[in-house]
Protein backbone atom coordinates (compact mmCIF):
# COMPACT_ATOMS: atom_id res chain seq x y z
CA UNK A 1 0.00 0.00 0.00
CA UNK A 2 1.18 3.47 -0.87
CA UNK A 3 2.45 5.52 2.03
CA UNK A 4 0.52 8.45 3.44
CA UNK A 5 2.99 10.89 1.96
CA UNK A 6 2.71 9.34 -1.52
CA UNK A 7 -1.07 9.62 -1.51
CA UNK A 8 -0.90 13.19 -0.21
CA UNK A 9 1.46 14.12 -3.08
CA UNK A 10 -0.82 12.60 -5.66
CA UNK A 11 -3.81 14.43 -4.26
CA UNK A 12 -1.96 17.74 -4.40
CA UNK A 13 -0.75 17.26 -7.96
CA UNK A 14 -4.15 16.10 -9.21
CA UNK A 15 -5.72 19.14 -7.58
CA UNK A 16 -3.27 21.40 -9.39
CA UNK A 17 -4.07 19.71 -12.69
CA UNK A 18 -7.78 20.10 -12.15
CA UNK A 19 -7.30 23.79 -11.40
CA UNK A 20 -5.58 24.20 -14.75
CA UNK A 21 -8.17 22.22 -16.69
CA UNK A 22 -10.97 24.14 -15.01
CA UNK A 23 -9.37 27.44 -15.98
CA UNK A 24 -8.92 26.19 -19.56
CA UNK A 25 -12.55 25.15 -19.64
CA UNK A 26 -13.66 28.63 -18.67
CA UNK A 27 -11.32 30.26 -21.17
CA UNK A 28 -12.75 28.04 -23.93
CA UNK A 29 -16.28 28.83 -22.85
CA UNK A 30 -15.72 32.55 -23.27
CA UNK A 31 -13.90 32.05 -26.56
CA UNK A 32 -16.81 29.93 -27.75
CA UNK A 33 -19.13 32.83 -27.00
CA UNK A 34 -17.08 35.18 -29.14
CA UNK A 35 -16.74 32.62 -31.91
CA UNK A 36 -20.49 32.13 -32.03
CA UNK A 37 -20.95 35.88 -32.31
CA UNK A 38 -18.42 36.07 -35.14
CA UNK A 39 -20.20 33.27 -36.97
CA UNK A 40 -23.46 35.14 -36.53
CA UNK A 41 -22.01 38.40 -37.83
CA UNK A 42 -20.99 36.58 -40.98
CA UNK A 43 -24.48 35.26 -41.74
CA UNK A 44 -25.92 38.43 -43.40
CA UNK A 45 -22.97 38.65 -45.79
CA UNK A 46 -23.25 35.00 -46.74
CA UNK A 47 -27.00 35.14 -47.24
CA UNK A 48 -26.77 38.24 -49.39
CA UNK A 49 -24.00 36.91 -51.57
CA UNK A 50 -25.88 33.64 -52.02
CA UNK A 51 -28.96 35.62 -52.96
CA UNK A 52 -27.22 37.60 -55.65
CA UNK A 53 -25.32 34.63 -57.05
CA UNK A 54 -28.52 32.63 -57.22
CA UNK A 55 -30.47 35.40 -58.93
CA UNK A 56 -27.74 35.95 -61.49
CA UNK A 57 -27.55 32.23 -62.13
CA UNK A 58 -31.33 32.12 -62.53
CA UNK A 59 -31.74 35.35 -64.47
CA UNK A 60 -29.21 34.69 -67.19
CA UNK A 61 -27.78 31.84 -69.16
CA UNK A 62 -24.29 32.88 -68.31
CA UNK A 63 -21.93 30.22 -67.20
CA UNK A 64 -18.51 30.69 -65.83
CA UNK A 65 -15.45 28.45 -65.65
CA UNK A 66 -15.91 28.20 -61.90
CA UNK A 67 -19.37 26.70 -62.32
CA UNK A 68 -18.33 24.11 -64.85
CA UNK A 69 -17.45 20.56 -63.99
CA UNK A 70 -14.39 19.45 -65.84
CA UNK A 71 -12.66 16.04 -66.04
CA UNK A 72 -10.94 15.52 -62.73
CA UNK A 73 -7.25 14.90 -62.86
CA UNK A 74 -6.38 16.27 -59.49
CA UNK A 75 -8.49 16.84 -56.42
CA UNK A 76 -7.75 19.25 -53.62
CA UNK A 77 -8.78 18.58 -50.05
CA UNK A 78 -9.08 21.62 -47.85
CA UNK A 79 -8.91 20.40 -44.27
CA UNK A 80 -9.66 22.68 -41.34
CA UNK A 81 -8.11 21.54 -38.07
CA UNK A 82 -6.83 23.26 -34.96
CA UNK A 83 -3.30 24.37 -34.20
CA UNK A 84 -3.04 22.72 -30.82
CA UNK A 85 -4.33 19.65 -29.06
CA UNK A 86 -6.39 19.33 -25.87
CA UNK A 87 -9.55 19.48 -27.97
CA UNK A 88 -10.80 15.93 -27.52
CA UNK A 89 -11.74 14.20 -30.76
CA UNK A 90 -11.90 17.41 -32.78
CA UNK A 91 -8.89 16.75 -34.99
CA UNK A 92 -8.90 12.97 -35.04
CA UNK A 93 -12.52 12.84 -36.24
CA UNK A 94 -11.77 15.06 -39.21
CA UNK A 95 -8.48 13.42 -40.13
CA UNK A 96 -10.07 9.98 -39.95
CA UNK A 97 -12.90 11.04 -42.26
CA UNK A 98 -10.51 12.62 -44.76
CA UNK A 99 -8.24 9.58 -44.76
CA UNK A 100 -11.21 7.29 -45.34
CA UNK A 101 -12.36 9.41 -48.29
CA UNK A 102 -8.89 9.55 -49.77
CA UNK A 103 -8.37 5.81 -49.49
CA UNK A 104 -11.75 5.21 -51.06
CA UNK A 105 -11.17 7.50 -54.02
CA UNK A 106 -7.51 7.45 -54.79
CA UNK A 107 -4.86 4.83 -55.29
CA UNK A 108 -1.82 7.05 -55.43
CA UNK A 109 -0.66 10.20 -53.69
CA UNK A 110 -0.26 11.93 -57.06
CA UNK A 111 -4.00 12.19 -57.61
CA UNK A 112 -4.69 14.77 -54.95
CA UNK A 113 -3.23 17.59 -52.94
CA UNK A 114 -3.91 18.89 -49.47
CA UNK A 115 -4.64 22.45 -48.42
CA UNK A 116 -4.42 22.69 -44.70
CA UNK A 117 -5.76 25.21 -42.25
CA UNK A 118 -4.31 24.38 -38.84
CA UNK A 119 -1.05 22.88 -37.68
CA UNK A 120 -2.45 19.49 -36.66
CA UNK A 121 -3.72 18.73 -40.14
CA UNK A 122 -0.55 19.90 -41.79
CA UNK A 123 1.67 17.75 -39.58
CA UNK A 124 -0.56 14.72 -40.01
CA UNK A 125 -0.64 14.82 -43.81
CA UNK A 126 3.06 15.62 -44.03
CA UNK A 127 3.75 12.47 -42.02
CA UNK A 128 1.64 10.46 -44.48
CA UNK A 129 3.87 11.71 -47.25
CA UNK A 130 1.09 13.61 -49.02
CA UNK A 131 1.55 16.81 -50.98
CA UNK A 132 0.60 19.88 -49.00
CA UNK A 133 0.21 22.71 -51.45
CA UNK A 134 -0.71 25.44 -49.00
CA UNK A 135 -1.16 25.74 -45.31
CA UNK A 136 -2.32 28.43 -42.95
CA UNK A 137 -1.21 27.99 -39.38
CA UNK A 138 -1.31 30.04 -36.20
CA UNK A 139 -4.61 31.70 -37.05
CA UNK A 140 -5.94 33.87 -34.24
CA UNK A 141 -8.76 32.49 -32.12
CA UNK A 142 -11.16 34.85 -33.78
CA UNK A 143 -10.01 35.12 -37.37
CA UNK A 144 -11.13 38.05 -39.49
CA UNK A 145 -11.54 37.82 -43.23
CA UNK A 146 -8.16 39.46 -43.72
CA UNK A 147 -6.47 36.65 -41.73
CA UNK A 148 -7.59 33.89 -44.04
CA UNK A 149 -7.68 35.86 -47.28
CA UNK A 150 -4.26 34.55 -48.23
CA UNK A 151 -5.24 30.89 -48.25
CA UNK A 152 -8.71 31.37 -49.72
CA UNK A 153 -7.30 33.44 -52.55
CA UNK A 154 -4.72 30.76 -53.31
CA UNK A 155 -7.25 27.95 -53.03
CA UNK A 156 -9.58 29.60 -55.50
CA UNK A 157 -6.74 30.82 -57.73
CA UNK A 158 -5.22 27.37 -58.12
CA UNK A 159 -8.57 26.02 -59.18
CA UNK A 160 -8.87 28.73 -61.81
CA UNK A 161 -5.39 28.15 -63.21
CA UNK A 162 -5.97 24.42 -63.44
CA UNK A 163 -3.66 23.16 -60.69
CA UNK A 164 -6.59 21.00 -59.58
CA UNK A 165 -10.09 20.38 -60.88
CA UNK A 166 -12.21 20.13 -57.78
CA UNK A 167 -12.02 21.20 -54.17
CA UNK A 168 -13.56 19.45 -51.21
CA UNK A 169 -13.61 21.05 -47.82
CA UNK A 170 -13.69 19.28 -44.45
CA UNK A 171 -14.50 20.94 -41.17
CA UNK A 172 -16.36 20.40 -37.93
CA UNK A 173 -19.78 21.94 -38.08
CA UNK A 174 -20.85 23.51 -34.82
CA UNK A 175 -24.19 21.91 -34.01
CA UNK A 176 -24.19 22.69 -30.29
CA UNK A 177 -21.73 23.15 -27.45
CA UNK A 178 -21.59 19.39 -26.98
CA UNK A 179 -21.97 18.24 -30.56
CA UNK A 180 -19.83 18.96 -33.59
CA UNK A 181 -20.30 17.10 -36.85
CA UNK A 182 -17.61 16.44 -39.41
CA UNK A 183 -18.88 18.01 -42.61
CA UNK A 184 -17.79 17.45 -46.17
CA UNK A 185 -18.57 20.17 -48.68
CA UNK A 186 -17.74 20.53 -52.32
CA UNK A 187 -16.54 24.09 -52.79
CA UNK A 188 -15.46 24.14 -56.42
CA UNK A 189 -16.73 23.88 -59.06
CA UNK A 190 -19.80 25.73 -57.83
CA UNK A 191 -22.45 23.34 -59.04
CA UNK A 192 -25.04 23.56 -56.31
CA UNK A 193 -26.14 27.16 -56.79
CA UNK A 194 -29.87 27.00 -56.42
CA UNK A 195 -32.07 29.71 -57.76
CA UNK A 196 -34.23 31.15 -55.01
CA UNK A 197 -37.90 31.78 -55.67
CA UNK A 198 -38.52 35.50 -55.53
CA UNK A 199 -35.67 37.17 -57.32
CA UNK A 200 -35.58 40.51 -58.97
CA UNK A 201 -34.18 40.59 -62.47
CA UNK A 202 -31.14 42.79 -62.42
CA UNK A 203 -29.42 45.12 -64.77
CA UNK A 204 -25.78 44.20 -64.95
CA UNK A 205 -23.17 46.86 -65.16
CA UNK A 206 -21.07 46.29 -67.23
CA UNK A 207 -22.22 42.71 -68.00
CA UNK A 208 -23.27 39.50 -66.32
CA UNK A 209 -19.96 37.83 -67.17
CA UNK A 210 -17.98 40.65 -65.64
CA UNK A 211 -20.06 40.40 -62.47
CA UNK A 212 -19.63 36.64 -62.25
CA UNK A 213 -15.90 37.15 -62.70
CA UNK A 214 -15.85 39.21 -59.50
CA UNK A 215 -18.63 37.52 -57.66
CA UNK A 216 -17.83 33.82 -57.94
CA UNK A 217 -14.31 33.91 -56.51
CA UNK A 218 -15.68 36.05 -53.70
CA UNK A 219 -18.48 33.58 -53.15
CA UNK A 220 -16.10 30.62 -53.03
CA UNK A 221 -13.81 32.50 -50.67
CA UNK A 222 -16.64 33.32 -48.34
CA UNK A 223 -17.73 29.68 -48.31
CA UNK A 224 -14.27 28.83 -47.02
CA UNK A 225 -14.28 31.69 -44.54
CA UNK A 226 -17.65 30.54 -43.22
CA UNK A 227 -16.25 27.05 -42.70
CA UNK A 228 -13.24 28.43 -40.84
CA UNK A 229 -15.52 30.40 -38.50
CA UNK A 230 -17.71 27.35 -38.00
CA UNK A 231 -14.61 25.24 -37.36
CA UNK A 232 -13.29 27.72 -34.82
CA UNK A 233 -16.56 27.69 -32.89
CA UNK A 234 -16.42 23.88 -32.92
CA UNK A 235 -12.81 23.95 -31.79
CA UNK A 236 -13.60 26.06 -28.75
CA UNK A 237 -16.65 23.94 -27.96
CA UNK A 238 -14.63 20.72 -28.29
CA UNK A 239 -11.89 22.14 -26.11
CA UNK A 240 -14.45 23.19 -23.52
CA UNK A 241 -16.00 19.73 -23.42
CA UNK A 242 -12.61 18.02 -23.27
CA UNK A 243 -11.50 20.23 -20.39
CA UNK A 244 -14.76 19.72 -18.57
CA UNK A 245 -14.40 15.95 -18.66
CA UNK A 246 -10.76 16.28 -17.61
CA UNK A 247 -11.85 18.34 -14.61
CA UNK A 248 -14.56 15.81 -13.77
CA UNK A 249 -12.10 12.95 -14.01
CA UNK A 250 -9.65 14.78 -11.78
CA UNK A 251 -12.40 15.35 -9.20
CA UNK A 252 -13.26 11.64 -9.23
CA UNK A 253 -9.61 10.75 -8.84
CA UNK A 254 -9.23 13.16 -5.93
CA UNK A 255 -12.27 11.68 -4.20
CA UNK A 256 -10.90 8.16 -4.57
CA UNK A 257 -7.47 9.22 -3.36
CA UNK A 258 -8.88 11.11 -0.37
CA UNK A 259 -10.76 7.95 0.62
CA UNK A 260 -7.64 5.81 0.51
CA UNK A 261 -5.68 8.57 2.26
CA UNK A 262 -8.15 8.59 5.15
CA UNK A 263 -8.17 4.83 5.23
CA UNK A 264 -4.38 4.72 5.41
CA UNK A 265 -4.34 7.39 8.10
CA UNK A 266 -6.90 5.45 10.14
CA UNK A 267 -4.86 2.28 9.74
CA UNK A 268 -1.73 4.08 10.89
CA UNK A 269 -3.47 5.47 13.99
CA UNK A 270 -4.96 2.09 14.86
CA UNK A 271 -1.56 0.52 14.51
CA UNK A 272 0.03 3.13 16.77
CA UNK A 273 -2.62 2.59 19.46
CA UNK A 274 -2.14 -1.17 19.26
CA UNK A 275 1.59 -0.69 19.66
CA UNK A 276 1.18 1.64 22.66
CA UNK A 277 -1.30 -0.69 24.33
CA UNK A 278 0.97 -3.65 23.60
CA UNK A 279 3.97 -1.76 25.03
CA UNK A 280 2.03 -0.79 28.16
CA UNK A 281 0.87 -4.36 28.64
CA UNK A 282 4.42 -5.60 28.41
CA UNK A 283 5.48 -3.24 31.23
CA UNK A 284 2.92 -4.58 33.69
CA UNK B 1 -37.81 63.72 -49.14
CA UNK B 2 -37.58 60.18 -50.42
CA UNK B 3 -34.92 57.98 -48.89
CA UNK B 4 -33.32 54.67 -49.69
CA UNK B 5 -32.08 52.07 -47.23
CA UNK B 6 -28.36 51.33 -47.35
CA UNK B 7 -26.63 48.30 -45.91
CA UNK B 8 -22.90 47.76 -45.98
CA UNK B 9 -21.95 44.22 -44.99
CA UNK B 10 -18.55 42.55 -44.80
CA UNK B 11 -17.57 39.00 -43.81
CA UNK B 12 -16.66 40.40 -40.38
CA UNK B 13 -20.13 41.77 -39.81
CA UNK B 14 -22.44 44.63 -40.82
CA UNK B 15 -20.78 48.04 -40.99
CA UNK B 16 -23.58 50.43 -41.87
CA UNK B 17 -27.34 50.36 -41.90
CA UNK B 18 -29.34 53.55 -42.39
CA UNK B 19 -31.68 55.55 -44.61
CA UNK B 20 -30.01 58.03 -46.96
CA UNK B 21 -31.16 60.20 -49.82
CA UNK B 22 -28.39 59.32 -52.27
CA UNK B 23 -25.53 56.87 -52.59
CA UNK B 24 -22.49 57.49 -54.78
CA UNK B 25 -20.10 54.60 -55.29
CA UNK B 26 -17.11 53.88 -57.48
CA UNK B 27 -17.92 50.89 -59.66
CA UNK B 28 -15.69 49.11 -62.12
CA UNK B 29 -17.01 51.24 -64.97
CA UNK B 30 -17.00 54.59 -63.18
CA UNK B 31 -18.86 56.53 -60.55
CA UNK B 32 -22.48 55.65 -60.04
CA UNK B 33 -25.06 57.66 -58.16
CA UNK B 34 -28.15 55.93 -56.86
CA UNK B 35 -31.36 57.66 -55.90
CA UNK B 36 -34.48 56.03 -54.46
CA UNK B 37 -36.41 54.08 -57.08
CA UNK B 38 -33.39 52.97 -59.08
CA UNK B 39 -33.92 49.85 -61.22
CA UNK B 40 -32.45 46.63 -59.81
CA UNK B 41 -28.76 46.59 -60.66
CA UNK B 42 -25.66 44.67 -59.77
CA UNK B 43 -22.22 46.18 -60.31
CA UNK B 44 -18.74 45.29 -59.09
CA UNK B 45 -17.03 47.90 -56.93
CA UNK B 46 -13.50 49.14 -57.25
CA UNK B 47 -11.31 50.31 -54.43
CA UNK B 48 -12.80 53.63 -53.50
CA UNK B 49 -15.03 55.74 -51.36
CA UNK B 50 -18.76 55.36 -50.96
CA UNK B 51 -20.56 58.63 -50.31
CA UNK B 52 -23.76 58.39 -48.33
CA UNK B 53 -25.74 61.62 -48.62
CA UNK B 54 -28.30 62.51 -46.01
CA UNK B 55 -30.25 65.75 -45.85
CA UNK B 56 -27.38 68.09 -45.10
CA UNK B 57 -24.51 65.83 -44.30
CA UNK B 58 -22.44 63.33 -46.22
CA UNK B 59 -20.93 60.24 -44.66
CA UNK B 60 -17.95 58.51 -46.20
CA UNK B 61 -16.92 54.88 -46.18
CA UNK B 62 -13.82 53.23 -47.62
CA UNK B 63 -14.59 49.96 -49.37
CA UNK B 64 -12.48 47.51 -51.30
CA UNK B 65 -13.27 44.41 -53.27
CA UNK B 66 -16.94 43.74 -53.55
CA UNK B 67 -20.09 44.62 -55.37
CA UNK B 68 -23.20 46.68 -55.14
CA UNK B 69 -26.72 45.36 -55.33
CA UNK B 70 -29.46 47.88 -55.95
CA UNK B 71 -33.18 47.35 -55.52
CA UNK B 72 -35.76 50.14 -55.80
CA UNK B 73 -35.94 50.63 -52.03
CA UNK B 74 -32.64 49.21 -50.90
CA UNK B 75 -28.93 49.28 -51.65
CA UNK B 76 -26.64 46.55 -50.37
CA UNK B 77 -22.90 46.88 -50.58
CA UNK B 78 -21.05 43.61 -50.13
CA UNK B 79 -17.37 44.27 -49.62
CA UNK B 80 -14.45 42.23 -48.44
CA UNK B 81 -13.56 45.15 -46.25
CA UNK B 82 -15.38 48.37 -45.47
CA UNK B 83 -14.91 51.06 -42.86
CA UNK B 84 -16.72 54.27 -42.10
CA UNK B 85 -14.48 57.33 -42.05
CA UNK B 86 -14.83 57.53 -38.28
CA UNK B 87 -13.68 53.91 -37.81
CA UNK B 88 -10.54 54.12 -39.90
CA UNK B 89 -7.27 53.47 -38.14
CA UNK B 90 -5.18 56.22 -39.73
CA UNK B 91 -1.85 55.08 -38.29
CA UNK B 92 -2.38 51.60 -39.67
CA UNK B 93 -3.32 52.87 -43.10
CA UNK B 94 -0.23 55.09 -43.21
CA UNK B 95 1.94 52.20 -42.09
CA UNK B 96 0.63 49.91 -44.85
CA UNK B 97 1.00 52.69 -47.42
CA UNK B 98 4.66 53.00 -46.41
CA UNK B 99 5.14 49.25 -46.61
CA UNK B 100 3.52 49.06 -50.03
CA UNK B 101 5.67 51.92 -51.30
CA UNK B 102 8.80 50.18 -50.06
CA UNK B 103 7.76 47.04 -51.91
CA UNK B 104 7.15 49.00 -55.10
CA UNK B 105 10.62 50.50 -54.78
CA UNK B 106 12.15 47.05 -54.34
CA UNK B 107 11.00 45.97 -57.85
CA UNK B 108 10.31 42.36 -57.13
CA UNK B 109 8.53 40.00 -59.51
CA UNK B 110 5.30 40.94 -61.18
CA UNK B 111 2.88 39.28 -58.75
CA UNK B 112 4.36 41.10 -55.77
CA UNK B 113 4.33 44.32 -57.72
CA UNK B 114 0.64 44.03 -58.47
CA UNK B 115 -0.18 43.17 -54.90
CA UNK B 116 1.82 46.07 -53.56
CA UNK B 117 0.07 48.37 -55.98
CA UNK B 118 -3.33 47.20 -54.77
CA UNK B 119 -2.27 47.47 -51.15
CA UNK B 120 -1.09 51.02 -51.76
CA UNK B 121 -4.36 51.87 -53.44
CA UNK B 122 -6.35 50.51 -50.51
CA UNK B 123 -4.22 52.37 -47.99
CA UNK B 124 -4.46 55.65 -49.92
CA UNK B 125 -8.21 55.18 -50.19
CA UNK B 126 -8.48 54.80 -46.42
CA UNK B 127 -6.33 57.86 -45.80
CA UNK B 128 -8.33 59.95 -48.25
CA UNK B 129 -11.63 58.86 -46.77
CA UNK B 130 -10.36 59.56 -43.27
CA UNK B 131 -9.37 63.07 -44.25
CA UNK B 132 -12.62 63.59 -46.15
CA UNK B 133 -10.51 64.38 -49.16
CA UNK B 134 -12.68 63.00 -51.96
Amino acid sequence: MASLRDIKNRITSTKKTSQITRAMQMVSASKLNRAEMNAKAFVPYMEKIQDVVASIAAGSNETHAMMMTRPVQKTAYLVITSDRGLVGGYNSNILRTVMARINERHTSNDEFVILSVGRKGRDFFAKQGMTILESAIALPDHPTFADIKEITRKAVGMFSDGTYDEVYMYYNHFASAIQQDVTEKKVLPLTDIQATGATASYEFDPSAEAILEVLLPQYAESLIFGAVLDGKASEHAASMTAMKSATDNATDLINGLTLSYNRARQAAITQEITEIVGGAAALE
Amino acid sequence: MQTIKVNIVTPDGPVYDSEVSMVIAVTATGEMGILPGHIPTVAPLGIGAVRLKKDNSTELAAVSGGFLEVRPDKVTILAQSAELATDIDLARAQESARRAEAMLQAHKDEVDFKRAELALKRAMNRINVYEGNI
